[in-house]
């Protein structure tokens, strides 16, 4: 075979590093501001876009999709053309690729800012974004499967298999997560509503953890860390197997993240046992990695990179022993809705994600401008300053996790609970000053980086395309012994993978997605009523707001919550909720039995704690919403939105969508006159949000406490 | 809980292409050698010749 020049794209890999420097930094400062106003308040700028509701989604969003996204295409791109010995299928996808993968990064920042949301974590773009990422996904996996296709490498590393298992699973899990049902440009509902949708939405979101925050990065370990140490991979063959394993596994293990809640037991025990399987092919894949350095750890001292990739491998073991321990129920029972899992994620994020992406850069950037890295010096203070961010983040936050579930399930003799949620608030409050500087250490740590970048860049010169050769791939006859019905299937396993999701795609959402959901055998409560266009409208500004980043809505059945709440929540009351508003924690209290007789306030309490919470519970960390008393209620919407709901099986009456606004007008009437009689003598105009918002919240468990009333449930521990 | 069908069975079927990929690849010899290709990506590494084509 006569052997062939080709020449490697750098400048597509230059590309996303540079945009992987950029989004980090972004990504992360807004993290920053967001710490920042779960201490002082103020830091919410008083603006609806700067407020912390919409802040945090552009945080998580930045730093997943953008910063570790650019990362994983970085990485991807970069290793797929040495180790395929082939340049990247064509150049024209891999730019499409880059530039939509930018602008759908914009899109997010401005449309989540703007208040535009589906309101499900880690899920929160809208449809038409959704569909631009499903675009731009079939883009970068044709570019991926023409390059493996065109190898002149005709084994696939290990890496690579990385890469193609992120790529199928991401898709499907992207798809199945996102049908929703548009009624405008930029608003839709989830098709799923209640405890499906939260089925959906933990499926797809620790698989979002597993398939884009692990494998993507597990490729780039395998690629980087034998690099960077120059010596192969400790086991080849247990990088294989925990490949095989960890693919398998993964997917089940999503309903860990609703223990407790009124999702059927027989799910969360089944998402427990997976994750508990999980540690061994997690830890198959740390030990590997800090083995591949046994002999060279004289390197880890001198090299950067190395040090870099040890604690990252070292965070990644940790959050996956965590991770398990975290699914038993006992231990979720305390971890649950505090900040146990904000530590947990950010062992994961900035230690696993951040440094081994800093240690891939470190590598890759002076390689690619043919020249020695700027300073090691600075590189070392960069590693410190940012192990240092990590630890000073991780610690407060464990500690106000433990110390936030304890002071929660506090009872006093007489068998009331022993704290006010305030009281909890400004006990760790100290430490979520803590965590702020924990994160001002490790961004800076980021700006040290590109200081360093940008010396070795100035001095090096860019290498655009890189030449190299080898012998083409010797088309191979392999000759089938039997030649069974499905072998013709086997031997073409690119299309078996792309096959297998048209058919998901196509079986699952157009024939069975309305067929099962609609008429949802979820057990039903005979009190629990559609919402009150009112209602609803105060519904879409609470996701608007993003109210279910701080608030959950989730009673779960244990002495010390029904003692707070009331009545424990069942799956029953969601079936009107599209999407589910449960929540993943709880910087303020739970909300969904607001409007119970036992926890309702009155009109003029909710009014003035929306104009200035601190006027009514000193202490409080909640943002000003006074835009709300200035919005008006835009009801030239209720009519699509009520035949929107009817679309998808809420039983409002056929018609009532022309009757809604003068149901709506007549409800927020009754509010406005409650507030101009009532001690208050607050007068406002019926057609502002805030009315919207008050009835939503005075309506939250009201279903239950007359389901409770006569008889139909019955309360735990009595 | 219907909602568990689909993604049982887009689980499944996602799951049921990566077991077909895994015995293609065993069966194509993907994993006969476990010593080489460790090793191999360590050498490819090497630029030939300086920018030529930018």
């Amino acid at each position: 075979m006569p052997v062939e020049k080709f020449y490697y794209d750098n400048k597509i890999v230059k590309s996303f590093a540079y945009a992987t420097v950029f989004w980090g930094i972004i990504g992360m400062t807004v993290g920053l501001l967001a710490a920042l106003q779960l201490v002082f308040p103020w830091f919410n700028l008083n603006m609806a876009a700067t407020t912390f509701g919409r802040v945090r989604p552009v945080h998580t969003n930045a730093v997943i999709f953008a910063f570790v996204g650019n990362g994983i295409f970085t990485g991807v791109y970069y290793s797929l053309q040495r180790l395929c010995k082939a340049r990247m299928f064509s150049d024209r996808l891999s730019w499409i690729h880059f530039w939509v993968w930018q602008s759908i990064i914009v899109a997010a920042a401005v449309t989540l800012l703007a208040g535009f949301t589906t309101g499900k974590e880690y899920a929160e773009l809208e449809w038409p974004i959704d569909i631009l990422i499903t675009l731009v996904w079939v883009v970068f996996g044709i570019n991926m499967f023409g390059t493996i296709i065109k190898r002149r490498e005709r084994h696939l590393y290990v890496a690579i298999w990385f890469f193609i298992g992120t790529w199928v699973t991401v898709a499907m899990l992207h798809i199945v997560n996102s049908v929703e049902l548009p009624i405008s440009f930029m608003k839709s509902y989830s098709w799923y509503a209640g405890v499906q949708d939260a089925l959906v939405q933990w499926w797809y979101g620790h698989n979002a953890v597993a398939f884009f925050l692990t494998t993507p990065y597990l490729g780039i370990m395998y690629y980087f860390v034998p690099k960077a140490a120059n010596r192969p991979v400790y086991s080849y063959r247990l990088s294989i197997i925990h490949f095989w394993a960890l693919i398998f596994l993964y997917i089940w293990a999503g309903p860990h993240h609703l223990l407790y809640t009124a999702l059927p037991d027989w799910a969360q025990s089944l998402g427990t046992v997976f994750s508990l399987m999980l540690i061994l092919p997690s830890w198959g894949g740390m030990l590997n990695g800090l083995l591949t350095l046994r002999g060279a750890w004289d390197k880890v001292r001198e090299e950067p990179v190395l040090k870099f990739f040890v604690v990252a491998l070292t965070c990644y073991g940790m959050s996956t022993f965590e991770g398990p321990i975290l699914s038993l129920k006992n231990v979720n029972a305390i971890s649950h809705f505090t900040d146990w899992t904000v530590a947990h994620v950010h062992v994961g994020a900035l230690g696993w994600n951040g440094f081994l992406t800093f240690g891939m850069l470190y590598w890759l950037i002076p390689r690619i401008f043919k020249t020695e890295l700027h300073s090691k010096k600075l590189a070392g203070t960069h590693f410190w300053i940012g192990t240092l961010g990590i630890i000073i983040y991780a610690i407060p936050m464990y500690w106000a996790g433990f110390e936030h579930a304890l002071m929660m399930k506090d009872m006093t003799p007489e068998g009331n609970t022993a704290n006010q949620f305030v009281t909890m608030t400004k006990a760790i409050w100290p430490l979520h000053l803590f965590r702020a500087v924990g994160g001002v250490l490790y961004l800076s740590g980021v700006f040290i980086m590109l200081y360093n970048f940008t010396k070795t860049i100035k001095k090096g010169s860019f290498m655009a395309n890189e030449e190299s050769s080898a012998p083409a791939l010797e088309k191979v006859y392999v000759p089938t012994h039997k030649s069974h019905w499905h072998s013709w299937i086997e031997r073409k396993p690119l299309k078996m993978l792309v096959l297998s999701l048209i058919v998901v795609a196509i079986g699952g959402i157009i024939e069975l997605v309305p067929t099962f959901l609609i008429k949802s055998n979820v057990p039903t409560l005979s009190s629990v009523k559609p919402y009150t266009p009112l209602e609803l409208e105060g519904r879409d500004i609470y996701i608007r707001e993003g109210c279910y980043n701080c608030h959950s809505q989730m009673v779960r059945p244990f002495r010390s919550e029904v003692a707070r709440y009331g009545e424990y929540s069942k799956a029953g009351e969601y079936v009107y909720d599209h999407p589910f508003q449960w929540g993943s924690k709880r910087t303020g209290p739970d909300l969904s039995r607001e409007g119970t007789a036992r926890l309702k306030r009155g009109n003029d309490w909710h009014y003035l704690h929306f104009w200035n919470p601190r006027d009514m519970s000193a202490g409080s960390i909640m943002p000003r919403y006074t835009w709300l008393f200035s919005r008006n209620i835009d009801t030239g919407m209720i009519p699509k939105k009520i035949r929107a709901m009817r679309t998808l099986g809420v039983p409002y009456p056929k018609g009532y969508d022309q009757e809604a606004v003068k149901d709506l007008l007549i409800q927020a009437n009754g509010i406005r006159v409650d507030l101009k009689t009532g001690p208050s003598k607050i007068t406002i105009e019926p057609t502002k949000e805030v009315l919207a918002l008050i009835a939503y919240l005075q309506r939250l468990g009201k279903d239950v406490e007359t389901a409770v009333k006569s008889g139909a449930t019955t309360t735990p521990n009595k | 809980m219907s909602v568990i069908i689909i993604l049982l069975l887009a689980s499944i079927v996602v799951a049921g292409g990566f077991l077909f990929a895994f015995l293609w690849s065993v069966k194509n010899g993907q994993y006969d050698d476990e010593e080489s290709p460790p090793i191999r990506m360590l050498f490819d590494d090497q630029p030939v010749i300086t920018d030529s084509q930018s």
